[in-house]
């Protein structure tokens, strides 16, 4: 039996690196993919001697559209799994203030997904199997004045993906939604998050390959984050409005 | 995507191993070279690994970089053994994937949880330094960046100054970014061993000489033990099993071993339980216990090697004011009389050192390392004020033999100790002058004046 292939888009993040240790330890190869990917020759060295698989590294922009049919067509190997790790938080005081940066963080976390997991979804229907795996956020569960616009476009992120998850059904093709709540990752390193309600990468990565395996659809790392955001939905918009959150 | 919000880190309590002294520090985790670049720009820094020297080698108050992100293999060559590492990568990590595949690390420390880095800057030795000398033998080159943030690639062919001055040098010059070493080639993950008991100081020393040929060799003192039977011990002898050695169910897959569960001490053991009683019925019953257990034994690499591993922190036991180790080397011709009039002090004192680890070196000498042909003694104390003042009559009995000392478990020499033990302190300072800024500094540096 040949090998399963899973592809890492934003392998240099915190939560794609963890990921494709995770899956390589488990003897998938794994294709590393982002933006000055020279530096993820290391990685790929790095994940070959210990587990044994092959590992290889691609330039992948997800703000440049036009290159993702290309992208898919430089792989090696038409991936098994795909996994988009690529996020950007942002500065949501900041963002505020100057929209073309609101706009690279809808782009960064939403639009780059949508096109390439839009290609690949093609690409997997016509083979007739595939995985689709999204890093989307409990921010997406409802617009908190402090984080909306990060919140949006992984709103957008979770909405797209359960409707992809509706239409790949029929063709045998699997979509899941992650929604990973505070991790300590670079990307959040600036930030005082609280310990009981935050993890780490290599947790995150972990649940992802069970979630895999048992072929969950929304994965909420922290079972706690499910609940607290079912109540922060169900408070009515009248009196949510007023509050600091 | 990396936000590029730096904010000053406020300090935090740090130590090594051994939990004293403590100081507060400011502590940085760079996860990338620019990162690391971008640290070094402060008057003062030194690197740290994995916090296993005991004292205050790695820790600097201003800047003390952790470097534990670091730790990829970046290339490994099947045929000859050299690996390729970044320092902050732990020893147990290597082991535990190239052991499977045939390969050992030539030296290690009497844990796994070093790094690389740390392995390098302490020029660490074990078991086996008779025969095979220390860790930076088996350096085929190492990259250093320095205080302006250049990498700068040094080996037995170039920059050797530097080379030289780094294996040992307890990263005082420049922070060991990427290593290329020599691992050995094993046939199993097994080793034969063989206990010895010496009944006295004398009988130790007969048959540490008449056994020196066996790849690995260290003896456990009784420190308890006074008079006729005054240094009595316990010696381990070790050498790597052959596959047609093993039995027959573990022949067929040589490097399997099962994995122990590991103990983790939840909270710092209260005085009573490492007392002197304690300890008294500790080594008595281990010297027993050794006379009637088998004498020839297969054992497996981690129960050979880290027998304190199993005890995820067993830096816990000795209480919370933590201990200190003092470890020093004797040339050969003087290593008897030394070791008995140490072993005298500490049998009349109230004191109890838990561990007493005698072992014999060869006569391979570095730069700035610890080893030299002779005998090495290894103690641990736990920090009360006898025990101090006891480690600083050590200190003196040490210098009056010509002994040196140990810096990767030093916590607490005073300068003019340190200097008379060691002439190479010169020779290193003027390096450190001309060559390097002396950006690189510990607290143990500046305790010392290296």
């Amino acid at each position: 039996m040949t090998r399963k292939t899973v592809l890492v888009l934003g392998a240099k993040s915190d939560i794609g690196i963890a990921l494709a240790h995770r899956f390589a330890k488990e003897g998938y190869d794994v294709q590393l993919a982002a933006r000055n990917s020279n530096r993820l020759k290391e990685d790929c060295f790095d994940i070959n001697i210990r587990y044994g698989i092959n590992a290889t590294f691609y330039e992948f922009d997800a703000l440049d559209l036009n290159s993702h049919e290309n992208f898919i067509l430089s792989l090696k190997k038409t991936p098994d799994i795909a996994i988009y790790a690529i996020g950007a938080l942002g500065n949501q005081k900041e963002d505020e203030k100057n929209i073309k940066q609101s706009i690279e963080i809808i782009r960064t976390n939403f639009e780059g997904l949508v096109s390439i997991f839009g290609i690949f979804a093609n690409y997997f229907k016509k083979r007739g199997s595939g995985t689709l795996i999204g890093i989307s956020s409990v921010a997406g569960d409802r617009g908190r004045g402090s984080n909306y616009i990060y919140g949006s476009a992984k709103a957008g992120v979770s909405t797209f993906l359960s409707g992809l998850r509706n239409s790949l059904n029929p063709f045998g093709i699997h979509v899941i939604t992650v929604k990973p709540g505070f991790v300590k990752t670079k990307m959040t390193s600036h930030l005082k998050l609280p310990k009981k309600l935050t993890t780490n990468p290599k947790i995150v990565a972990n649940s992802i390959y069970y979630a895999y395996k048992s072929r969950k659809n929304i994965v909420y790392i922290k079972p706690i984050w499910k609940y607290i955001m079912q109540f922060i939905k169900v408070i009515p918009e009248s009196f949510f409005k007023k509050m600091k959150l | 995507m990396s936000s590029k919000n730096h904010n000053i880190r406020k300090p935090e309590l740090i130590s090594g191993w051994g939990l004293y002294p403590r100081f507060s520090a400011r502590k940085e985790k760079p996860t990338s070279i620019n990162e690391l670049k971008s640290l070094l720009l402060t008057e003062t820094l030194i690197a740290r690994g994995n916090g296993r020297s005991y004292g205050d080698s790695a820790i600097n108050k201003v800047k003390t970089i952790d470097m534990r992100n670091f730790n990829r293999f970046l290339y490994f060559d099947k045929k000859t053994g050299l690996l390729i590492v970044e320092s902050g990568i732990l020893l147990k990590d290597i082991i535990e994937i190239l052991l499977p595949k045939g390969w050992f690390p030539p030296v290690t420390p009497g844990t796994k949880y070093v790094t690389i880095g740390g392995m390098v800057a302490a020029d660490v030795h074990g078991k086996n330094h008779y025969k095979y000398g220390t860790f930076g033998k088996y350096i085929e080159w190492i990259e250093i960046i320095n205080h302006q943030g250049k990498i700068i690639k040094c080996s037995r062919d170039e920059n050797t100054e530097l080379f030289f001055w780094t294996i040992g040098g307890m990263g005082l010059t420049g922070i060991i970014l990427n290593v290329a070493f020599f691992l050995k080639p094993v046939t199993t993950a097994w080793i034969k061993q063989r206990k010895l008991i010496a009944n006295n100081i004398e009988q130790t020393f007969k048959l540490f000489e008449s056994n020196k040929d066996f790849t690995y060799l260290v003896a456990w003192i009784d420190c308890y033990s006074k008079g006729k039977s005054l240094g009595r011990s316990v010696l381990l002898l070790g050498e790597h099993a052959k596959k047609n050695e093993l039995e027959y169910s573990y022949k067929k897959a040589p490097f399997k071993t099962h994995k122990k569960k590991k103990i983790k001490i939840p909270i710092f053991f209260p005085k009573f339980v490492l007392s002197n009683l304690s300890v008294k019925i500790f080594n008595s019953l281990n010297f027993l216990f050794s006379k009637i257990t088998k004498k020839n034994k297969i054992v497996d690499w981690d129960t050979f090697f880290y027998p304190l591993d199993k005890i995820l922190n067993w830096n816990k036991i000795y209480g919370s004011r933590g201990f200190a180790q003092f470890q020093c080397v004797f040339p050969l011709s003087k290593s008897k009389e030394a070791i008995i009039e140490l072993l005298c002090l500490i049998s009349k004192s109230k004191s109890s050192s838990f561990l007493a680890v005698l072992k014999r070196f060869g006569n391979h000498e570095n730069y700035f390392s610890f080893p030299r042909e002779g005998y090495s003694l290894a103690l641990d104390f736990p920090i009360n004020n006898e025990n101090l003042s006891l480690m600083n009559s050590l200190d003196k009995i040490t210098i009056k033999y010509g002994g040196r000392f140990y810096l990767a478990k030093d916590s607490r020499m005073k300068k003019e100790i340190f200097e008379k033990s060691d002439l190479r302190i010169k020779k290193f300072r003027a390096f450190r002058e001309n060559e390097l800024d002396k950006h690189f500094k510990s607290c143990q540096s500046d305790r010392l004046k290296i």
